[in-house]
């Protein structure tokens, strides 16, 4: 029974909880916003001390209920798990628990939070890792689904659903994305929570939270006949038969070995006084699979930008259309972040970089970083789109308090960067035609037009950035004809402040 | 009571052999019975068998023994798929021919064209289909584009080609191509000042030119001008823009087609029509329109009033349709074959109808693409066209207190995206005014981006 609500709250939490990435409408986020707002990190970063003590107190007294239900990636390890068991009956066996392991990659994950070296904070974070996989890996599928049923929507004169562009924000997060399904897969095929019980922090913390918990699963050793089969039935290796003990730092209170004893000699209740002693044996010397694997292919990633060019034909007849060159990402001194993340330290210290943001941004602004110090943050760059007046998604989104809620009309007051005219570029000096889109679209009116030459007051005319009005929206960056690089782009600013 | 008895009887004949649904044969089994119920096979005009012989034709004594059917095939919106080794799109020439083969088959042989056309491919593409057919069977008309290089080489150049892309050694008809921009001063610059003209008249001399005309989208001033010199070149004929739209109301500087039609008369000169549908405009109606049209005509075409509206005028010589699509082309035919003129009652019906339409805000956009290609890469048409389409439907709002808001934002918005990719929307427009010269219909091109982005703006942020 306990085993029934466990998955049955389990699968609501999952399939919710993954929607959110893929749901690019917003809909899902009025309703279920909360689901990513209880993820524990987030919480914690967020300083959210409401959820964080509800999970302490949670973990207290049912045990670690918070990696079989709450946490996407936990759960997705149980689906891997479940198929890897179908194809080997009672597979797993008790090993000693890593401790030693778990305490270095723990203690190396608050050293890097507190740093503020995001990257790393980001790739241990289970939330985050679970957030990319979805954005990654499943999103691209669903989006193309949906614009399979656009395609048809169309053809049948309907509005329900509209097409999306599905592109690769980030190759070297892509890669990471990639690479940590498939460890987590394998790991979680062969050994169940395996991941759960060496790397990640959180399944440490609430672990060492668990060992105390009120009700946990206690092994009546009057009616135990020594069968193993609960041992061999334990995803978290954690049920030493032959000791009739169990390590609660590792059990995350899934309720599978109650089901499978036979004789009932397991029960999820307080455990007698007697039951009260301890197996931990610190086996130092193993291998850092996992852990090797992800530092390995961090070294040798590479960006790969691939460029699509519309065609078009040159002779001056009716008709055609004429090639559009990609717009390039120029070099910006300081990242862009959107407005809500106050700045940049704020966003690094909170961020876990689970890419909700990135996945929920209907502009393609927000794409993860690709810089080593803030690897998988998001960051805004306006090829694609521009950072809309209308719209506060991101901000919306976010459990961890690196982009805090703000209004639409703060936001329109909001600087979070200025824009920079690249004369060069400008079709005005190069090409000698008139334009002015940029300041026909500035949402603040930032930008003005001014004569070329002062004293003639016919000639063509420039734009000119009043900075201090500017809020670095990038509309103009985004609609300047002037390509692969605009001639007029937002610089970030490492505060950002309100005009 | 005979007849019902007769329908019973076979009724329960029809119920015996279990052959329910067999509408089609049951078709000729009622019409035997003296009972009109027809299965789509009848021989009326409007539906059924698309008439093969019925064309009307029309014959001017200055045009020799000349016959044009009085629907002309405008070859400037041939269908086209995506290029298979590579860019853009090509003319979809297997299409071409089918469409050129049921064309001819039946009854229609005049066939206008233009170098510059469906990006200069639509006159190789139109010659390919008809060498197929004997010379004598049809008539060609081309064009002088010497819009954008107006040099004599370059125009002689033009001409010669197109003999070579119709591979033939006369054309039938022979146009100065769209008078109008830039006035008399241009159509000197193109035509007189370079000896152009004087190169034509001597080849209409030796006959590769049968006829010489031209076609025009100008002023009054110009229109007169040009026809002040009949006397002096004998102009054989003269291409210009009627619909029942256009006849009595002006747009911008232009002139009713009524005075253009009245002159030309005057003079004996025959006129070929462009634009009857104003490029599909006249078909794709607002709803309470279609309503108007639909009452009188039930089982006629929208179309089919702006052709007939369009033949009913005894001085022209032929109405050129860019026709796409099979059906359309069959549309056309039958409002043809024959043409039953409108009489003086349908034709007031019209002008009132064209009272109502213009009432009505839409963008005069025909989607001629001659403005494209802009050089940012916008898709123009695509943005007016998807801007009227919504306006006929019903989707533009006034206010976000409109009763159906919710529902016309959302066709408005996504529609665009379907429309015109986000790359070439109006939001790119950067005001050159390259285009406003190469339209005929004197659109004010980036008022009308600018206006529509600006109301795209509005949509968007939900403030309007």
């Amino acid at each position: 029974m306990l085993r029934k609500i466990r998955l049955a709250l389990a699968c609501v939490f999952f399939t919710i909880i993954t929607l959110l990435f893929l749901d690019f409408t917003g809909t899902l986020h009025a309703w279920f916003g909360w689901m990513a707002k209880i993820q524990f990190l987030p919480a914690l970063l967020a300083l959210n001390f409401g959820v964080i003590i509800a999970l302490v107190l949670l973990t207290l007294l049912f045990g670690r209920i918070y990696c079989s239900v709450i946490c996407p990636l936990g759960v997705m390890q149980d689906v891997i798990a479940w198929f890897g068991k179908k194809s080997k009956k009672n597979r797993y066996s008790y090993s000693p628990a890593k401790s030693l392991l778990r305490y270095v990659v723990l203690a190396l994950f608050v050293v890097a939070t507190v740093a503020g070296i995001g990257s790393v904070t980001a790739l241990l974070a289970p939330y985050s890792s679970f957030g990319r996989i979805a954005n990654n890996l499943f999103a691209p599928i669903w989006q193309a689904g949906n614009n399979l049923l656009a395609y048809f929507a169309e053809r049948a004169d309907s509005y329900m659903f509209y097409s999306t562009e599905v592109w690769i924000k980030s190759v070297p997060v892509f890669v990471i994305a990639a690479v940590t399904f498939i460890i987590i897969a394998i790991l979680a095929w062969r050994g169940g929570r395996t991941y759960c019980n060496t790397i990640c922090p959180v399944g440490t913390v609430l672990g060492f939270l668990a060992k105390y918990s009120w009700f946990k699963p206690v092994i009546d050793k009057s009616k135990c006949g020594g069968c193993t089969l609960c041992e061999k039935n334990c995803k978290a290796a954690c049920i030493n038969v032959a000791e009739r003990s169990i390590d609660y730092s590792r059990c995350v209170a899934c309720g599978d070995c109650i089901g499978k004893c036979r004789k009932g000699a397991i029960s999820f209740t307080h455990p007698a006084k007697a039951e009260k002693r301890e197996a931990e044996v610190v086996g130092a010397s193993d291998n850092l699979k996992a852990d090797a694997g992800r530092r390995a292919f961090l070294a040798a990633t590479a960006v790969v930008a691939g460029t699509s060019i519309l065609k078009a034909q040159e002779d001056k007849v009716d008709g055609g259309l004429a090639a559009i060159e990609d717009k390039k990402v120029p070099k910006r001194t300081t990242p862009i972040v959107p407005p809500g993340a106050v700045g940049l330290r704020n966003l690094t210290q909170h961020c876990t970089g689970c890419q909700l943001c990135v996945s929920v941004c209907p502009n393609g602004v927000l794409r993860p970083s690709s810089d080593l110090m803030r690897l998988m943050q998001p960051e805004s760059s306006y090829e694609r789109g521009y950072c809309r007046p209308e719209c506060t998604k991101c901000s919306d989104v976010c459990p961890a308090g690196a982009i805090k809620p703000i209004s639409v009309e703060d936001k329109s007051s909001t600087q979070i960067g200025h824009a920079v005219w690249v004369k060069e570029n400008c079709i005005v000096v190069s090409d000698g035609v008139s334009c002015g889109n940029c300041a026909r679209h500035c949402p603040v009116g930032a930008i003005k037009m001014v004569n070329i030459d002062p004293q003639d007051k016919k000639s063509l005319r420039i734009p000119v950035v009043n900075e201090e009005r500017c809020i670095g929206c990038g509309a103009c960056e985004n609609l300047c004809p002037s390509r692969p690089f605009s001639a007029i782009y937002v610089e970030g600013h490492e505060v950002h402040k309100t005009i | 009571m005979e007849q019902n008895r007769k329908e019973l009887d076979r009724r329960g004949f029809l119920k015996k052999f279990g052959i329910g649904a067999a509408a089609v044969s049951a078709a000729s089994l009622y019409g035997c019975a003296g009972k009109k119920s027809v299965g789509g096979a009848d021989n009326s005009p409007e539906i059924g068998e698309v008439p093969k012989d019925q064309m009307t034709y029309r014959s001017f004594p200055g045009l020799g023994g000349d016959k044009a059917s009085i629907l002309g095939y405008g070859c400037m919106r041939w269908p086209v798929i995506p290029n298979p080794d590579g860019e853009g799109e090509i003319i979809d020439q297997e299409q071409v021919n089918r469409l050129v083969d049921y064309a001819i088959e039946h009854g229609v042989n005049f066939f206008d064209c233009a170098p510059v056309y469906v990006r200069g491919q639509s006159e190789k593409a139109t010659g390919i289909a008809l060498k197929r057919h004997p010379r004598e069977s049809y008539y060609i008309s081309t064009k002088l584009s010497n819009m954008s290089n107006s040099s004599r080489e370059n125009s002689i150049r033009m001409y010669k080609k197109s003999l070579e892309n119709f591979q033939t050694d006369y054309i039938d008809y022979y146009l100065l191509h769209n008078l109008g921009r830039g006035g008399m001063e241009r159509v000197r610059e193109r035509f007189f000042d370079n000896g152009v003209l004087d190169f034509l008249l001597e080849e209409r001399k030796a006959g590769r030119i049968r006829h010489l005309g031209w076609s025009f989208h100008g002023s009054k001033e110009l229109f007169d001008e040009m026809l002040s010199m009949h006397e002096k070149y004998h102009w054989d004929f003269v291409l210009i823009q009627m619909n029942y739209l256009d006849w009595k109301i002006p747009k911008g500087s232009k002139i009713s087609a009524e005075y253009m039609y009245e002159e030309l008369s005057k003079r004996g000169i025959p006129i070929m029509i462009m634009e009857p549908l104003l490029g599909g405009r006249l078909a794709k109606l607002p709803d309470h329109i279609v309503t108007r049209l639909k009452e009188k005509e039930p089982q006629r075409s929208v179309a089919s009033w702006a052709f007939r509206f369009a033949g009913s005028h005894p001085g022209v010589l032929t109405v050129l349709s860019g026709m796409t699509y099979m059906e359309h082309l069959q549309d056309n035919i039958r409002s043809f074959s024959p043409l039953k003129p409108l009489d003086e009652g349908e034709k007031e019906f019209l002008y009132e109808t064209a009272r109502l339409i213009n009432q009505y805000p839409t963008i005069p956009c025909n989607d001629c693409k001659y403005c494209m290609p802009c050089p940012y890469g916008l898709d123009i048409p695509a943005i007016l066209l998807h801007y009227n389409k919504c306006l006929n439907e019903g989707n533009i709002s006034m206010s976000s207190q409109d009763e159906n808001y919710a529902k016309a934002r959302r066709a408005y918005l996504v529609g665009y995206d379907r429309s015109v990719p986000k790359l070439r929307q109006a939001s790119h427009c950067v005001g050159c005014k390259e285009c406003i010269e190469h339209c005929p219909q004197e659109i004010d091109i980036p008022r009308e981006l600018l206006k529509i982005d600006r109301y795209v703006e509005k949509l968007k942020r939900g403030t309007l």
